[in-house]
């Protein structure tokens, strides 16, 4: 138990060194700024102090005292009011873009590290977890920062507090000994108590959030089904969990706040006390007493500065060790050396021995599938619901990699290739278009140069013209979130179009051409294969006219590429096939 | 859709802070209640907080007289003073978990609620908001909110008592200087003002930025496929800089406004010391005040000042979480624009018939947004209950709203949408309680979204309670008994978050036996199986017209075999109803549907449409 509290408050340490490593202008900036705050804030209790024994006290013993008198005291209250501003100001600053800088360049870092993982990372990662891990688990790794040069700069007045104690008197410079360290123990004991509390509230808290999450996207389903009352209660058990994790660090920080505030208030009572005597003995006088006083009574704020750091720190541990996994994941998809064969026209594809296997899955979605598409030919991969399709279409343009065999382009393999070289090759359109929260044009060029003319002909093809044109502002409108304003169909148009336009060497259609005319699907294949170096086409379909588009049927079941040929010959030779493609005919009959 | 802006929360822009907190502890009871000894606790806290000042002027006026100190009395008073010190930590003490308590009691029940109204709110709201957006109103608003209310709320508690009690001691000891220390902080009350509606600006910019951060950051997750596919990573991540870097300017310009806010209090401070020391010397010597109360004066100025400062503090931290709060209210204020006739109106709730139910319409027209196209347009027709009634048409023709209005996800502009019978009567859909609706009405959309859980869990959804042996059974009986079996787990394989495990093919046929679970009267698929292989689909639909034999189904589907084996096809074009009848009289007749039918027939046997242009 003890060896793990130490360890929080070391880890915490690590923590503070990190941040401060980090950003060492910022934080020296913000120190310094705080410690002319805190030597201010030491010398205005010595003014204080002064004026009381040199002109307050003298005017009342006298009667009577001179302009110069109330003047100096106040330039010299005013003159220090004025540098101690200037202290505040800078702490205030540099000490806020230090933590701000800190949240962003970590912002960066996880959805950098999003953005370079490969997808079988995303997929063992819930998409509620991704966001908070970006979003609130980075602001609380950081939140500490914000006071954390204060709590420096308090460091450094209890320091020049304690020298000045010791050059006054002694006996009363005990007082500070005794109460500088409770404070630091009391704040230490605190941080250990609080930290299991703080992980598991920030753990609820993700919990809760991950449920809204799904709950939201399931709208649909929910309502329906009329699921409300049992999504509620979800909801509500795990929330009022959340409250009560909530609550029980409320107990620890509500019993510490007090006690920070008490300690310096009994410190100043106990000077006050001793004072007292050492005033009576001649040791003090009465000035350096109420300076003394005076000094304890403004050092509470700062004091407390240090506490809200080592409060803060267990969260900031908390969603630190959330972050780091992001932070520290590997399984970067690794590129080779090669460039892609610089050749116009289709590219060849050839599939060897190619195995692939969900995590935590035992049974493999592909098995030792091996078939070639020679370039410009256009290729329909047909198979049951769940037989490995998109898996395999997904392989071909490398969203995943295989765990046996190759996938080859132009022969290459295709983790030999370059980064950007596949995309720059192949383009993949799948079962749900996904748009960005951008226009149409940006949508469609994905930021690529292609003019104007080229994506309103891309439009074209796609049969998405029409109802681009008829938008309020054509190709700068934009879609919203994920292309919410625009309908299914419209999304898979554009997502085709983004294809289109690209003239790719290979395409992948993924299913994707379903909510589109035949006509246009045709339309779409004619304009890429009628040129005279035509493209390869992968396509995954069902239904007969897509099929008949393409020069051979590869036909999968279970994983596996069973049978490969023309349309007829696999009519011909493959029973499973042939109940497929011509269910719709058979119904007829049946009907 | 495009249809959010009319749905929208009733503009509460103009509203001010206080209303806010009024509307929302109104909302929030559990908040209220044992608030007075809340109160009473922070006006001890505050009471023991002078207990300093006063002791140090005791001791400089009655303990150091000149000639000998009064030792035993400074003790006495010292000791006094220690125990008051202890008694005020304690009193905050009971007061904060009193505050945590019942803040994180109402906040919780705030959450539940706000997140039961997002349910409640119709599709169409719900497709106008930013998924990430309904989330925060749950999450981060309330937890905003639950910083400032304890946080911020016990120091502005404490502090607008401290600042009372010290206003009353500092009279007591002279009130000449309490004046003189009040008319030194007028002109930072105006300037606190101006500052708050420069925090509201700055903060509001923030928030803004907050979000396009959040939808950036969802976006480089849910799109992270397309963003491999097309090689976009370097402007994916250019994206995702730019709304962070913005992000962060955002909260420099708020942390230079608020650095300015503080300092102003400070600065004043500074100025009522000075004024103090002065005046108070000039006052000592025409005799009205004593060394120590002047000593003891500038420590209450401290005691002043703090709370000033404090609540400069707790103005910036209130200005987010109200903001934060109205946000919440504004989601639970929606009146939600489709409403469950037993809560908003009990007297009108009638009863559906029993048995199977038929569907009439009685001049319908829906359009998503006021003035634009209609995308039904006075629609009057009645099906029959027991009819198998396939709705075909080009896409954007209206039938997906058809089905929406079916359900009741949404309610027309115009017109009346009925269920029932002939002989059991027909009941407006409006006055149908939801418990009821739901229970008799079941639509499988397109996209049938599965939880992160078992297959078996999922089905359950749509019946709960019943065994893993029920599951197995229904999907027996839908034909699919095989395909389960061929999962690694059989039902009790885990589908990934969202389904993602399996196909989006796979996913259909799991959605598709929660809703037969349901067992419902009126059953509605909405492009339910197309991602569904043809023989599995026809397999399905098979089981589906023998299981659903005696009950009504729609289907919507672009797969015309759905329309040969229907009872009736329904042809709806630009948001008409132009054909009706069986697929064998359509399919001879003149018409969109022997032209829609000729085309699917093309395409299902193989021959692409010669291409036009």
């Amino acid at each position: 138990m003890s060896r793990r509290r130490d360890a929080v408050v070391r880890r915490g340490l690590r923590h503070i060194g990190r941040a401060v490593r980090e950003q060492p202008r910022m934080f020296t900036l913000a120190f310094l700024a705080s410690s002319l705050y805190g030597g201010m804030t030491v010398a205005s209790a010595y003014v204080i102090g002064e004026v009381t024994d040199r002109v307050l006290l003298p005017a009342f013993d006298e009667g009577a005292t001179t302009t110069a008198a109330l003047t100096l005291a106040s330039v010299a209250i005013l003159g220090v009011a004025l540098l101690k501003i200037v202290g505040i100001l800078g702490r205030r600053l540099f000490a806020g873009i230090m933590s701000y800088r800190l949240q962003a360049e970590y912002r960066r870092r996880v959805t950098g590290q999003y953005l370079r993982l490969p997808l079988s990372w995303h997929q063992r990662h819930p998409t509620g977890q991704l966001l908070s891990n970006a979003n609130s688990d980075v602001e609380s790794a950081w939140f500490f920062v914000a006071p954390l040069p204060f709590a420096c700069g308090a460091l450094v007045m209890i320091a020049i507090t304690s020298v000045a104690l010791v050059l006054t008197d002694p006996l009363l410079a005990l007082v500070g000994l005794v109460v500088f360290p409770l404070v630091f123990g009391a704040n230490i004991v605190y941080s250990q108590v609080m930290s299991p509390r703080m992980q598991r509230a920030q753990q609820l808290r993700a919990e809760v959030s991950e449920i809204a999450h799904e709950s939201f996207d399931a709208a649909l389903v929910v309502k329906t089904l009329g699921r409300e009352d049992t999504e509620t209660e979800r909801f509500t058990e795990r929330a009022e969990e959340l409250r009560d994790g909530l609550i029980a660090v409320g107990r620890v920080r509500g019993m510490f706040d007090p006690l920070m505030e008490a300690l310096p208030n009994l410190g100043t009572l106990a000077v006050l006390l001793i004072g007292a005597g050492r005033v009576a003995d001649g040791a003090v006088d009465a000035g350096d007493l109420v300076s003394i006083a005076y000094l304890f009574t403004l050092l509470a704020l700062p004091i407390r500065a240090i506490g809200w750091v080592l409060a803060d720190l267990p969260r900031a541990l908390a969603g630190f060790d959330r972050v780091t996994p992001v932070l520290e994941a590997t399984g970067e998809t690794p590129y080779g050396p090669d460039a892609a064969v610089a050749a116009a026209g289709g590219a060849g594809i050839g599939v060897r021995d190619v195995g692939f296997t969900f995590d935590g899955v035992s049974r493999p979605t592909l098995h030792q599938v091996t078939f070639d598409v020679p370039a410009g030919r256009t290729v329909a991969v047909v198979g049951p619901t769940g037989s490995g399709k998109s898996t395999l279409a997904g392989l071909l343009v490398r969203l995943v990699d295989p765990a046996d065999g190759s996938v080859l382009l132009d022969g290459v393999d295709l983790r030999r290739l370059r980064e950007g070289e596949t995309s720059a090759q192949a383009a993949f359109v799948a079962q749900s278009a996904f748009l960005f929260d951008d226009t149409v044009r940006g949508n469609v060029t994905l930021g690529a140069p292609f003019s104007d003319d080229e994506v309103q002909a891309a439009l074209r093809v796609a049969a998405a013209d029409e109802f681009v044109g008829a938008l309020p502002e054509g190709l700068d409108t934009r879609v919203g979130e994920r292309g919410a304003s625009l309908s299914g169909g419209q999304r898979q148009r554009l997502a085709l179009a983004r294809a289109v336009v690209r003239r790719p060497r290979l395409l992948v259609l993924d299913d994707a051409t379903s909510a589109v005319d035949p006509a246009v699907e045709a339309r779409i294949l004619d304009a890429l294969r009628g040129s005279e170096t035509p493209t390869t086409v992968v396509v995954v379909a069902y239904r007969q006219a897509t099929i008949a588009l393409a020069d051979e049927v590869v036909w999968l079941a279970d994983g596996r590429a069973v049978a490969r040929g023309t349309h007829d010959e696999l009519l011909a030779q493959v029973s499973g096939y042939a109940a497929l493609v011509r269910a719709y005919s058979e119904a007829e009959v049946a009907a | 859709m495009t249809g959010s802006a009319q749905h929208t929360a009733p503009a509460q822009r103009t509203e001010g802070a206080l209303a806010t907190l009024r509307r929302g502890l109104r909302m929030m009871p559990e908040f209220r209640r044992g608030l007075p000894v809340t109160f009473a606790l922070a006006l001890v806290a505050t009471a023991g907080r002078v207990v300093v000042p006063i002791a140090v002027q005791q001791v400089i006026d009655r303990g150091l007289t000149p000639g000998g100190a009064d030792l035993e009395l400074v003790t006495w008073l010292i000791a006094g003073c220690a125990l008051v010190v202890v008694l005020t930590a304690v009193a905050v003490y009971r007061m904060n978990v009193r505050l945590f308590r019942t803040t994180e009691t109402a906040l919780a029940n705030l959450r539940a609620r706000a997140f039961r109204h997002v349910h409640d709110l119709s599709v169409l709201h719900q497709q106008g908001e930013r998924r990430g957006s309904l989330v925060s109103r749950v999450t981060s608003d309330v937890d905003q909110l639950s910083v400032f209310m304890q946080w911020g709320g016990v120091l502005g508690l404490v502090s607008v008592g401290q600042l009372f009690v010290a206003t009353v001691v500092m009279f007591v000891y002279s009130w000449q200087l309490t004046l003189l220390v009040l008319v030194c902080f007028v002109p930072l009350v105006f300037a606190v003002r101006w500052f708050a509606q420069r925090l509201v600006r700055v903060y509001g910019v923030v928030r803004e930025r907050v979000g396009d951060v959040l939808a950036a950051v969802a976006e480089s997750v849910v799109g992270a496929p397309t963003v491999r596919a097309y090689g976009v990573r370097g402007r994916t991540a250019a994206r995702l800089d730019a709304a962070i870097d913005r992000h962060y300017r955002a909260q420099v310009e708020a942390q230079k406004v608020t650095a300015a806010v503080f300092v102003s209090g400070e600065f004043v401070a500074a100025l009522a010391n000075a004024a103090v020391v002065v005046v108070g010397v000039l006052l000592g010597l025409a005799g009205d005040i004593t060394a120590g109360t002047l000593v003891a004066f500038l420590f209450l100025v401290t005691l002043f000042v703090a709370p000033v400062q404090t609540a400069s503090e707790v103005l910036n931290e209130a200005q987010n979480a109200v903001a934060g709060f109205r946000r919440v209210l504004d989601v639970v204020d929606t009146e939600p624009d489709v409403r469950d006739p037993a809560v908003a109106t009990p007297g009108r709730v009638r009863a559906l018939p029993e048995g199977p139910l038929g569907v009439r319409f009685e001049a319908v027209t829906f359009r998503y947004a006021p003035g634009a196209r209609a995308a039904l347009d006075g629609v009057d027709l009645t099906i029959a209950p027991r009819t198998r009634v396939a709705i075909v048409g080009e896409t954007g023709s209206g039938k997906t709203t058809f089905a929406k209005l079916v359900t009741r996800l949404m309610d027309p502009v115009e017109g009346t949408v009925l269920l029932g019978s002939d002989a059991g009567g027909w009941v407006p859909l409006a006055d149908v309680a939801f418990a009821s609706l739901r229970a008799r009405v079941v639509m499988v959309p397109q996209d049938g979204f599965l939880f992160d859980a078992t297959v078996a869990e999922n089905v359950r959804y749509g019946r709960p309670g019943m065994t893993d042996a029920d599951v197995v059974a229904a999907f027996d009986d839908l034909g699919l008994g095989d395909w389960l079996a061929g999962l690694p787990e059989g039902a009790a394989t885990a589908v990934g978050q969202r389904g993602e495990s399996l196909s989006a093919g796979e996913r259909q046929l799991v959605a598709v036996a929660r809703a037969y679970v349901a067992d419902p009267d009126l059953l509605v698929l909405d492009e339910a199986t197309s991602a569904v292989d043809p023989a599995t689909e026809q397999r399905l639909t098979r089981a589906l017209d023998r299981l659903t034999d005696g009950r009504t189904t729609l289907t919507i589907a672009h797969r015309l075999s759905t329309a040969e084996r229907a009872d009736e096809v329904l042809v709806v074009d630009a948001g008409h109803v132009v054909q009706r009848g069986t697929h064998a009289e359509l399919v001879d007749a003149e018409g969109p549907y022997a032209r829609l039918h000729a085309s699917w027939r093309r395409s299902s046997a193989g021959e692409p449409e010669p291409v036009i242009g």
